[in-house]
């Protein structure tokens, strides 16, 4: 189990919403930009990583939960976004990193993830 | 799929209305357009958008004027880069007749900076009107990329493969059953083009497209659904 706090400061997230990240867990990790995907492979307490910075990504963290988003590769939210994730209480967080050398650095954290399968819909 | 063996195989299909959409790219409706003439079947000049979420979006126009304005916005937000012709195939511009007038070097296989509830305005803008392309693929779609139909994207209606069948289809999303859906060929091969949307319009128009797919003013869509194995 990893703070989210320790996570933000480590790869030097900036956070994009006021929603606090502390005294928050992260569970696991999660990554893809499909968000079809995410919605059968990101559990609750997760941090999912991925490029995809639309507003569904909010919708999709929210239902499911997660502990945050992490947005790479420079891609920023538009506004609308932003406002939907503070009413939500959705924390994303965005980097100019790549997926890749987001989820090495979240894997050198200890962040895991189930080892399962998530399988096909 | 040259200009005569489109229509050709149109006509066998018993439509009468056709759009062109190329994949980022609408070179080759101008061609399709002036080989219909006389041939009793309307060509919409079109678009297939790949945009920055990777979905897919039909975007349909009444003219060749209105497509080159918005494939040069296209165009603007494409990766600058040039076709590699082995990995993504040659890209031919022909005439009415099919034959090869020039190849188009600059890359179009790839997904445009622009994001869908974007594209949709700039469409609109333009007179156009968008229809999110095969919401029911694995691949590049609405549905699979960005996980359910945003709120935020004002479409009509949305386009299902032609291997949609709705009970299947609405347990599987359930939020399509309140959807004006259309089915297409999204034909890459002659033999892949379909009749199985009809609009009820009264000119082969955008505007009126957009009545039918809103069910307004006595416009309509009727898809035929296959029969469930």
């Amino acid at each position: 189990m990893t703070s989210l706090k320790e996570i933000i400061d480590t790869l030097s997230l900036e956070t994009v919403v006021s929603v606090s990240a502390e005294g928050r867990s992260v569970m696991g990790g999660y990554a893809s930009d499909l968000l079809s995907c995410a919605m059968k492979g990101a559990k609750k307490d997760y941090v999912w990583v991925t490029l995809q910075s639309h507003l569904n990504v909010v919708a999709v963290a929210s239902l499911l939960n997660l502990v945050g988003v992490i947005i790479t590769e420079g891609n920023r939210p538009d506004p609308e976004t932003v406002a939907r994730a503070e009413k939500e209480g959705v924390l994303l967080m965005i980097t100019p990193k790549t997926t890749f050398t987001v989820v090495g650095e979240l894997t050198s954290l200890g962040v895991r993830a189930e080892t399962q399968d998530p399988g096909r819909w | 799929m040259i200009p005569p063996l489109i229509l050709r195989q149109a006509k066998r299909m018993g439509l009468s209305l056709i759009a062109v959409t190329d994949h980022n790219a609408c070179h080759n409706a101008e061609a399709v357009i002036q080989a219909s003439a006389g041939s009793g079947i309307h060509v919409l000049p079109g678009m297939e958008l790949q945009s920055k979420e990777e979905v897919h979006l039909l975007c349909l126009f009444d003219t060749v004027r209105q497509c080159r304005d918005w494939q040069e916005e296209v165009l603007k937000r494409l990766p600058p880069l040039l076709n590699k012709e082995a990995a993504f195939g040659t890209q031919f511009v022909v005439d009415s007749t099919g034959e090869w007038v020039r190849t188009e070097e600059r890359f179009l296989a790839g997904a445009a900076d622009i994001g869908i509830e974007e594209a949709v305005a700039m469409v609109h803008s333009l007179g156009g009107v968008v229809i999110p392309a095969h919401v029911d693929r694995p691949s590049f779609s609405l549905l699979s990329n960005l996980g359910m139909v945003p709120d935020s994207l004002k479409v009509r209606a949305l386009e299902v493969t032609p291997l949609f069948v709705p009970d299947v289809g609405f347990e599987k999303w359930p939020q399509l059953k309140t959807w004006c859906l259309i089915v297409n060929g999204d034909a890459h091969r002659l033999q892949e083009i379909q009749n199985r949307t009809l609009f009820k319009i009264a000119a082969p128009l955008v505007q009126e497209i957009d009545l039918a797919l809103s069910g307004e003013q006595g416009r309509q869509v009727v898809v035929t659904w296959p029969e469930i194995h």
